[in-house]
């Protein structure tokens, strides 16, 4: 089913609103990461706003579709959309890493409703999807396990652990997305270790790759459709994006994965994002 | 008398039997850990995740979100080092009921040497919050273990041994996570020690009893939490403490006992353990002793201990 053009023309607006609450919210707390959280906009926006069986009245529901950000410090991205799909108050953005706030520098299940599992360390969560998915499978549900990767992340060697348990247990209602921006914190991809064809090794292990403009809704959303068509084996979605997308002087930046964003740089991204100064 | 790791693997299936959220996962060490005793009862609920630990407890991790309960089997340190990173950021961190089971800890996987062996993992998995940690004693224990730690929620670090060694207790025999196990009242010192060195333990107070000198023996099962209050009243009433772990000397149970008394009563503590080296080939009771852990070593611990009182 392809997406309408309305219903188009709505995610691109709740992307739009989104880059301008992350960037607000980073600047108004002076810390987080803003790089990471921007190129991921358009994939959040697709999930929670036309893919995902979620709702934050019944958060907990055992036949929920499952989200784990496995970059956890796309923290900033998850936490809008989670404001914006009623999980807690969006007044709760502005307490982001204050001592005793709900919304910790990275996820946290045991303080964020909607969250299903802590994240933050790299590496980590698509272990934790195949659980998911095998208990969805256990316990006759038919979710699907969205997992967020990073392309840096996959530097990380327990993401091919993962990979290859996926494969042998015939993971068919898992989804991998990777935010392949080509950029880490150190530098590029290319520079820092070279991934190579992200795709090529994901298929060499058994899963099914498909590839999208991370930054078209309607081609994250046409992937994640065809993904759902397949059976017996898990899906990756290769997701070409931009670190720091939206924002002229983060675009493809590694000095923006982490960094502050003063007065000055706010007043300028907010001119280029549609956004006012408050 | 039954290897303590076949009594664990025959807990697990009837475990199994009354809990169907129960699931096991092993790391290609099923037919060692004795977790395939599991696979062959409940296939569909067993799951060999291959040589990648760290995944192992990230798949277990997963499972958890969803109600399940699942013992994760591999040797100790694989568990408490390879995996120490999903067992700190997934299991522990977020409270998760997943259990740890960590077979062939200390010496006892003797004769593969060092590599095998595992002399710090007490210690690691002592310093996460949220963990609890117990050292099994022998095969009736292991089995109660087993049952006690499904029943808690949270996640527990169950230290199991590859030893066949003489059981101490029996079936009727009384366990609770947290309580220690006065195995012999005593009135001139406490020998505070876990796992098989509680055999040493009673053996030592053998010979302690020749020499007139009651010795008070405690299980202490769970080093963490562990039982304060039954260390410091045995304390208050011999004066004098020995531990004995086949551990590292540094962050298990002696170092637990040493917090506890530091504290509250400063008295004679005399920690027995594996003093800051790897272990070696060799056969078990060999490499225990010259490791200074038999029961020659704990007795003369013992006499020290009652040599320095005030």
């Amino acid at each position: 089913m392809s997406m309408d053009a309305a219903k188009e023309q709505q995610l691109k607006t709740i992307a739009k609103q989104m880059r301008i609450d992350i960037v607000k919210m980073l600047h108004n707390v002076k810390t987080g990461h803003p790089g990471g959280s921007l190129s991921a906009v358009e994939i959040l926006t697709v999930l929670y706003h036309n893919q995902m069986n979620v709702n934050c009245k019944d958060a907990c529901n055992c036949s929920r579709d499952r989200f784990i950000a496995s970059k956890g410090h796309c923290a900033p991205v998850l936490y809008t959309t989670l404001a914006d799909k009623g999980y807690f108050p969006k007044a709760e953005l502005k307490n982001l890493r204050q001592l005793g706030c709900m919304l910790q520098g990275h996820p946290d299940m045991k303080r964020i409703p909607g969250v299903d599992i802590s994240t933050g360390s790299l590496g980590l969560g698509l272990s934790v999807g195949v659980g998911m998915s095998l208990a969805g499978r256990l316990d006759k549900q038919d979710f699907y396990t969205y997992v967020l990767l990073g392309d840096g992340e996959l530097q990380e060697g327990q993401n091919w652990e993962a990979v290859m348990a996926a494969a042998k247990f015939k993971l068919d209602h898992i989804i991998a997305i990777v935010d392949n921006n080509g950029v880490q914190l150190d530098g590029t991809l290319e520079d820092i270790m070279p991934m190579g064809d992200i795709g090529q090794k994901f298929a060499a292990f058994g899963w099914k790759v498909l590839t999208a403009d991370g930054h078209d809704v309607r081609s994250i959303d046409a992937a994640i459709d065809q993904a759902k068509t397949v059976c017996g084996s898990p899906v990756v979605i290769i997701a070409k994006t931009v670190k720091g997308k939206g924002v002229s002087f983060m675009e493809g930046k590694n000095t923006w994965h982490g960094k502050a964003i003063e007065d000055k740089d706010f007043a300028i991204a907010m001119a280029e994002l549609g956004g006012n100064n408050e | 008398m039954k290897a303590m790791r076949e009594a664990y693997g025959e807990a697990l299936v009837e475990l199994g039997r009354s809990n169907p959220n129960v699931v096991v996962l092993d790391a290609d060490v099923a037919s060692s850990s004795r977790s395939i005793l599991f696979k062959q009862a409940f296939p569909d609920r067993f799951f060999n995740i291959g040589i990648a630990e760290g995944n192992m407890v990230g798949i277990a991790s997963g499972l958890a979100t969803a109600g399940k309960i699942p013992f994760v089997n591999t040797f100790a340190f694989l568990l408490a080092l390879r995996a120490a990173d999903s067992v700190r950021s997934l299991v522990a961190y977020n409270h998760l009921n997943v259990k740890l089971a960590g077979a062939y800890g200390g010496f006892s996987d003797s004769y593969d040497g060092a590599s095998h062996q595992s002399v710090e993992d007490v210690s690691i998995m002592r310093t996460l919050p949220n963990m609890t940690v117990i050292v099994v004693a022998d095969e009736f224990q292991a089995k109660q273990a087993v049952f006690a730690a499904a029943a808690l929620e949270g996640p527990v670090y169950l230290r199991l041994s590859r030893a066949e060694v003489a059981p101490i207790y029996t079936e009727n025999s009384k366990f609770e996570i947290g309580k220690g196990i006065v195995l012999q009242e005593g009135t001139d010192v406490t020998i505070v020690a876990n796992g098989y060195m509680v055999t040493k333990a009673i053996e030592a107070a053998e010979i302690l009893a020749k020499e007139g000198i009651k010795a008070e023996i405690v299980d202490m099962h769970t080093v963490k939490p562990i039982d304060a209050a039954l260390l410091l009243a045995s304390g208050r009433k011999t004066g004098a403490v020995v531990s004995v772990e086949e551990h590292s000397i540094y962050g298990g149970l002696g170092s637990a006992v040493a917090e506890v008394l530091a504290g509250e009563l400063p008295l004679p503590l005399e920690i027995l353990g594996i003093k800051d080296v790897f272990g070696e080939s060799g056969a078990y009771e060999a490499i225990l002793s010259k490791h200074g852990l038999d029961k020659v070593a704990v007795a003369a611990a013992a006499r020290k201990a009652i040599s320095r009182k005030k």
